[in-house]
């Protein structure tokens, strides 16, 4: 009988977030896998209870300092299908520019600063910065042109002040927007180069058949428009997600899991828009993909930085696009009436789906909420992948195999603060 | 690596954000990482130098029993203590629960409470250990975060200034949202330090920056009833990211009373 091992990780880095990762591995099979997630909880569907339905975008915001825009948008569409409110196509547009700059900054944050080192066995972006000046160079001007961007349209980087149910305040002047037009166009040039660079990295073998969820939309790579949709056959509006999805409560995290009540786990972010919705993006984003290689089905996670990679072109590139064709909108928000009701929202965060319901009475207060955030859904995918990983990590050496286990966590840019509304990593051998 | 100072990052309940605006000094971070020694900031890195720190940068408030010896532990190895934005400088808006039943959240928001283990209220760091400097903000502002490094650095005091957001407004010629468009607004009793944001997108400030030294909220009753806003919406107004703040903890008292007396 082999020994058994104990890889432990008790603080994982390189996360947003507390989190901490047993793996338990003997003969080569994982006997125990847990992603704990021990940042504290922060009870916001407790205290959204008798908000004003115009205070969601400020408040949902501060579940997350990396995705505020996620939530701002998914909660203000799901206030807007309460109300019945209609938001005009030229205000649809400045939301989906402004989550552009969400997903550039944090696409870049991700894969520059945060995964990359993983591959070059580097601790950090300090350490990457004196082997490959020029890249990361150029990574921290693309992020820094996304926050420009979320700026501009969102009046800060950090937890946006500008976004409103039923749109923005005030929209952004034309001459602000076009101020950034050629960093835009710099940054672009810069992740197209990049993308070449990141694929020379040794990608660690591991095919997965996760069921794959994602919002899709007929025209439009997705990010707040679409369905619901699965690898596995479910094609439904925002409000059937009741219908196909549950969240349950495991003793080891403060996070809930989400799984597909028929089936169990399931994977979101750029994987599963990238392998169902490869259709819909754009000529920069599928030349770049065709350059690497890079083609559907792409089922092994590690690859996830180069999908992130082609996301990140995506979102560049349509923020050339409507920044060059952006006139300021008639009006920079819409209003109705109020009255009781319940509204579903839906978006994809840079690191998979987010989920909000709300339920308002007459006078427009919460009565009810809830969201359901990215790394809540990918948490059991997250263990699944670390068990699919053990003959891996049972050869390797033990600090090696530690590493990998981290990285692997770290292939789902996992956002722990939006999961406890929630991570810890400690790895044993069963002995 | 640097032979500067060094530096520890820690993270308590909050949402990352404000240690992230660190990270979101792209111009100047690989500069910082050369003057102070980075020796303990986990969502940047995966080295972990032990303590002690010269410098510790404190995020979120006192949530749980562990993170409160995990608290106690980071004073004892640090030799200034900054905390930075409105979880650690006030609690946050996770102090919310600090006026209700926290068992009851628990139900409404997991199927096991008897999983979740947490304190009856969410505490800033200075109710606990001596905090050194205070940087506001639900974001705090990243040039100001590099300035307390800076001043740090070099022995002198932060450049941070303790007026109102109304004086910012003036500074920046932003017509006064409260005058004339009647619409509610904390300016003039919140802590400097965003630029006058909100105003200067046609909407009221919010008080992302916490009271501001000698606030006088008993002043701005009055103009903030006349805005025609409802009590319930003006405790509102001053029950988010600082909701324990000692001064909107009286701005919420006064909107109750105004509220009685009509």
């Amino acid at each position: 009988m082999s020994e058994a091992r104990t890889i432990k990780v008790d603080y994982l880095a390189r996360v947003e977030g507390e989190g901490a990762l047993t793996v338990v591995v003997k003969d080569g099979v994982a006997q125990d896998v847990r992603l704990s997630i021990f940042e504290p909880p922060r009870f916001y569907e407790g205290f959204l209870r008798g908000r004003g339905f115009r205070e969601v975008p400020d408040i949902t915001a501060r579940i997350c300092g990396i995705c505020p825009v996620a939530y701002q948008m998914s909660s203000c569409q799901a206030m807007e299908d309460a109300l019945g409110w209609v938001v005009p196509e030229p205000l649809q547009r400045l939301r989906r520019l402004l989550y552009c700059g969400e997903w550039i900054e944090s696409h870049a944050l991700h894969m520059f600063m945060l995964h990359a080192p993983d591959f070059l066995g580097v601790q950090d972006v300090v350490a990457l910065a004196e082997l490959h000046p020029e890249w990361v160079k150029a990574a921290l001007h693309i992020k820094k042109t996304g926050n420009e961007l979320m700026r501009i349209v969102g009046g800060r980087e950090i937890h946006p002040i500008n976004v409103r149910v039923g749109g923005f305040y005030r929209a952004p002047r034309k001459a602000e927007l076009a101020a950034l037009l050629p960093d835009l166009e710099s940054s672009l040039q810069e992740a197209q180069a990049a993308l070449p660079w990141l694929a020379t990295f040794d990608y660690p073998e591991l095919e997965r058949d996760w069921e794959l969820v994602t919002l899709k939309h007929p025209e439009e790579y997705p990010f707040c428009r679409g369905n619901i949709v699965s690898s596995h056959g479910i094609d439904v509006p925002f409000s059937g997600f009741p219908d196909h999805f549950e969240e349950r409560h495991m003793a080891h995290s403060n996070a809930l899991h989400a799984v597909v009540k028929a089936r169990g786990h399931y994977h979101t972010g750029p994987m599963a828009r990238f392998n169902l919705c490869f259709d819909t993006l754009g000529e920069a984003a599928k030349a770049s993909a065709a350059q690497v290689g890079l083609t559907v089905p792409c089922m092994n996670p590690f690859k996830s930085l180069l999908v992130r990679g082609v996301e990140l072109i995506q979102a560049l590139d349509e923020a050339v696009r409507i920044v060059a064709d952006y006139r300021p909108p008639s009006e920079p928000f819409v209003e109705g009436p109020v009255h009781a009701g319940t509204g579903h929202g839906a978006s994809e965060a840079p690191r998979g789906m987010l989920y909000h319901r709300y339920t308002i009475d007459d006078a427009g207060l919460i009565t009810d909420a809830v969201i359901v955030p990215p790394t809540a859904q990918n948490q059991g995918t997250i263990e699944d992948d670390l068990r699919a990983l053990a003959p891996q990590l049972a050869t390797l050496p033990l600090e090696d195999a530690t590493w990998r286990a981290e990285q692997a966590v770290r292939n789902y840019d996992p956002c722990i603060s939006c999961a406890t509304h929630f991570l810890k990593l400690r790895f044993e051998e069963a002995s | 690596m640097s032979n500067g100072p060094s530096l520890g990052v820690f993270k308590f309940a909050s949402c990352d954000g404000c240690q992230l605006s660190l990270l979101d000094c792209e111009d100047e971070i690989l500069a910082v990482a050369k003057a102070v020694r980075i020796a303990n900031f986990p969502e940047a890195s995966r080295a972990v130098v032990e303590g002690p720190y010269d410098v510790a940068l404190v995020e979120g408030s006192v949530t749980t029993a562990h993170d409160l010896q995990r608290l106690l532990r980071v004073r004892q190895e640090s030799r200034v203590l900054v905390t930075i934005g409105a979880c650690a400088t006030a609690g946050g808006i996770q102090a919310l629960r600090n006026a209700a039943d926290v068992a009851e959240y628990t139900r409404v928001v997991y199927a096991h409470p008897e999983y979740i283990n947490t304190l009856e209220r969410s505490t800033p760091i200075a109710e606990h250990v001596k905090v050194d400097y205070e940087l506001r903000g639900c974001p705090v502002n990243k040039r100001q975060l590099l300035d307390v490094l800076l001043a740090l650095l070099h022995g002198r005091k932060p450049d941070i200034h303790p007026h109102p957001v109304c004086v910012e407004c003036k500074m920046a010629g932003t017509t006064c949202v409260l005058v004339a468009n009647g619409t509610p607004c904390l300016g003039p009793v919140t802590h400097a330090g965003c630029g006058a944001l909100c105003p200067s997108y046609a909407r009221g400030c919010f008080g992302c920056y916490g009271p501001a030294e000698d606030a006088r909220v008993g002043a701005l009753a009055g103009p903030l009833a006349a805005s025609g806003a409802k009590p319930d919406e003006l405790v509102r107004l001053y029950s988010t990211f600082n909701v324990a703040a000692p001064a909107f903890q009286e701005g919420q008292r006064l909107a109750r009373e105004g509220g009685a007396s009509k």
